[in-house]
């Protein structure tokens, strides 16, 4: 009598990506699987590299902001965010306080954004295809308000070191507040769709789980770190701007699985508008730029400043040689250091729980490659 | 038996009439899915081409039919071209028992369930040999999980077909309805109807349970090497398949053209209703589409065998007493609607719903950030730029 284990069995290799549905992106993993059983996962990157930092070297200041627009196209004006406070650090200004109350909106209107489309992704993913719609719905809503601010959708090329572009217009303030209220709804619809559905929770809890000190030590951040019950957030932990004058919640999970993952970005939805709202409350008048010259000569040396993106830790090391342009530009994309998990979460669950952890990490590839 | 001339064209008639018929449904199914589920995500849906979008199927067609059809030059060219075949025949044979009113049917049959279960399950020989012929990962992973599904899901469906047989006392479909005259199957066996749909979900492929094509996983499973219009006659068997299932209920479970009228009505009228009632449980399948998402294939299997199988042949047996003791119908009834509700009010006498409490004990152990206060303005004249200057520097 034969048994299978006498048998030369040859495990299959299955190759996701770059041209998936479910690897957002140019994303791809080589799965290695026992019939539905993933073995092993082997990541590849690097289909989406633009040579963002070195492309930072041959820019002035002021020019490099467009491309922190492209790091991460999802959160541009979380990614805009970094970089300008890093100028700030090493040019030595501060932003006035009306630029940093508008910047803080708009990057929490934007970690909104992301998140509603993190959430109708992930349930394609899932193979519900119902909350993408509503996601989008809103995320339209937040867009048009960037429109009108920064005068474009995505791309918005808006900060700049030492404050913004332009003054918000006169409208601004009654537009956010009634599309907080709009998109409130939108989140509310797609967390009762979605959130506590039998086949999503089936999907989702004990799947892909990770506990707090392997991911500290994989490097994850974010949501995906929070997920695993460590209460790591930059806005609480390194305050920047005016994140200290805010009352806000940091959620964090309890198990680390896809669930956790998934439900602590719904919250943060919550918290965001409620930032925003706060923003509003106190919302000053005054300058928002300040004085600077118009070609930006920082002394030499380097910085190191870090922000809370709607995936995590993004983090900017500038060095400056004291010319117009920075001698070099490090980015520590959290995207990237997220992906580090996903071996360890894959490994021994199904091929369809290898695409909800890799969707519930929230990958951009324009970050992951840079 | 002697075969007239005239009986090979009058077949031959109907049977065209019947291709007609299953193609125009399934297409018709096409425009209804992607409109209803347009009105379920806030979205219109097709509504360019014709009024209201009812030529965007056609539209679809024409696409797909001049498309060029790409086969992998590595796949077995016999098997790949002859799969959509046995998927597609399968659809529309089982047509042709399905009364649609009295007479109005190709071929009545004594054995018309057994004739329906005998060639329904030939599609799943069709899917495998997609999968395998593809010469493709996702394609002979999609194969199998086909193989899987389907024939764990047909033995629910064929016992409830079978209880539907003992309580009608006939596998004619005809006879079948006329026993639902008064009262549906629906009202005597509940949870038979329920087995049934979800089975039935998991027959033609519905989510949640497309598991065996889904996209975001196996990209399409045993169809992701096809293309143009080898692609499109899986496409049409899938609809065909969807819409034999709202038959199926509406005949078996909804009283068929009988009920709630009792006598006949005029023929025109008998199929308007057996159709109302077809596309209303089509309804309910686009409703779920809508709304879940997909199960894994683990949880789909356990399902099958922990929970569907075992209550299925509960049920055949608790209707096979109420036969042999000729008790009162509504005894399956009440028997039903108790296993249907017991596991309801077990979970929510155990916690009240576990998902919602979490869901609250999260936002509730948030880790809260005070405010401090701010800093009055400073007084002492900041480095101002008005406005108008500030547009180009740094």
């Amino acid at each position: 009598m034969t048994t299978e284990s006498q048998f030369e069995t040859v495990d299959m290799m299955l190759n996701m990506g770059p041209q998936h549905p479910a690897t957002h992106g140019v994303f791809r993993m080589v799965l290695k699987v026992d019939g539905e059983k993933v073995i092993d996962v082997i990541p590849h990157i690097g289909y989406l590299h633009r040579g963002t930092e070195r492309l930072a070297e041959v820019e002035t200041y002021g020019q490099v902001i467009t491309l922190f627009d492209r790091v991460d196209y999802i959160a541009n004006l979380n990614n805009e965010l970094a970089f300008v406070r890093a100028g700030e650090q090493i040019m030595e200004v501060e932003a006035p306080e009306r630029a940093q109350y508008i910047r803080v909106i708009l990057a929490e209107l934007n970690r909104v954004a992301s998140h509603l489309l993190f959430i109708g992704t992930y349930a394609i993913d899932l193979g519900a295809m119902t909350p993408v719609m509503y996601g989008f719905r809103e995320r339209e809503r937040i867009q048009n308000l960037f429109e009108h601010v920064t005068g474009a959708r995505m791309m918005h090329n808006y900060m700049r070191i030492g404050g913004v572009k332009a003054d918000v217009p006169d409208d601004f303030v009654p537009w956010v507040r009634q599309l907080i209220g709009e998109v409130r709804k939108g989140v509310e619809e797609c967390d009762k769709l979605l959130s506590t559905n039998e086949v999503f929770l089936g999907r989702t809890r004990g799947v892909g789980v990770i506990d707090g000190p392997t991911a500290i030590s994989c490097g994850l951040t974010g949501p995906s770190l929070r997920g695993s019950g460590v209460a790591y957030d930059v806005r609480k932990d390194d305050p920047y701007e005016i994140y200290p004058y805010l009352n806000y919640k940091v959620p964090v999970g309890e198990n680390g699985d896809c669930w956790d993952r998934y439900y602590l970005r719904m919250l943060e939805c919550y918290e965001s508008l409620s930032m925003i709202e706060q923003c509003l409350d106190q919302f000053p008048e005054g300058p928002i730029m300040a004085a600077g010259r118009r070609i930006a000569r920082p002394p030499a040396g380097e910085v190191f400043s870090h922000s809370e993106n709607p995936r995590g830790d993004l983090g900017v090391y500038l060095v400056s040689d004291g010319t117009d342009k920075p001698y070099r530009v490090k980015i520590r994309p959290p995207s990237f250091c997220n992906l580090v998990g996903l071996a360890t979460m894959t490994r021994g669950s199904y091929i369809a729980d290898a695409v909800a952890i890799l969707g519930s990490l929230d990958i951009v590839l324009g970050e992951v490659d840079r | 038996m002697n075969v007239t001339l005239s009986d090979t064209i009058t077949l031959s008639v109907q049977l065209f009439a019947l291709f007609n018929v299953a193609a125009l449904a399934a297409v018709s199914l096409v425009w209804l899915e992607r409109r209803f589920l347009g009105r379920l995500q806030g979205r219109p849906g097709p509504n360019r081409v014709g009024p209201l979008g009812l030529l965007q199927p056609i539209a679809d067609a024409i696409k797909l039919m001049s498309k060029e059809d790409v086969a992998p030059g590595s796949s077995q060219r016999l098997l790949f071209y002859a799969a959509p075949i046995l998927v597609f025949v399968p659809a529309f044979v089982v047509w042709l028992t399905f009364p649609l009113a009295r007479d109005v049917v190709v071929r009545n049959m004594d054995m018309g369930l057994f004739f329906f279960v005998a060639i329904s399950v030939l599609s799943i020989v069709g899917l495998v040999l997609a999968g395998w012929s593809s010469n493709s990962k996702y394609a002979i992973l999609g194969g199998f999980r086909a193989a899987a599904q389907l024939v764990s899901y047909e033995i629910p469906i064929i016992t409830m077909i079978l209880i539907i047989g003992m309580l009608s006392d006939s596998l004619d479909f005809v006879k079948v309805v006329d026993a639902q005259a008064t009262i549906p199957f629906i009202a005597v066996v509940p949870l038979a109807f329920v087995i049934f749909l979800i089975a039935g979900l998991a027959e033609v492929g519905r989510t949640p349970f497309d598991i065996y094509f889904a996209e975001s996983e196996v990209v399409g499973g045993p169809f992701v090497e096809y293309s143009g219009a080898h692609w499109a006659i899986f496409f049409l068997a899938e609809y065909v398949n969807t819409f034999v299932i709202g038959i199926l209920g509406a005949l078996l479970f909804l009283g068929g053209w009988r009920w709630p009228f009792g006598a006949d009505l005029p023929q025109v009228a008998s199929v308007a209703l057996l159709m109302g009632k077809a596309y209303f449980i089509v309804l309910i399948i686009f409703w779920i589409r809508g709304t879940y998402p997909r199960m894994r294939i683990d949880q789909l299997m356990a399902m099958a065998w922990k929970w569907l199988i075992p209550l299925s042949f509960v049920l055949f047996l608790a209707a096979a007493f109420q036969l042999k003791f000729e008790w009162p119908w509504w005894v399956l009834t009440i028997l039903s609607l108790v296993i249907l509700v017991v596991p309801v009010i077990v979970q929510s006498r155990k916690q009240r719903n576990p998902a919602l409490e979490l869901a609250a004990r999260y936002a509730a152990n948030a880790i809260v950030v005070q405010a401090k206060p701010r800093p009055a303005p400073a007084v002492e004249d900041a480095p101002v730029v008005t406005p108008a200057a500030e547009g180009t520097s740094v």
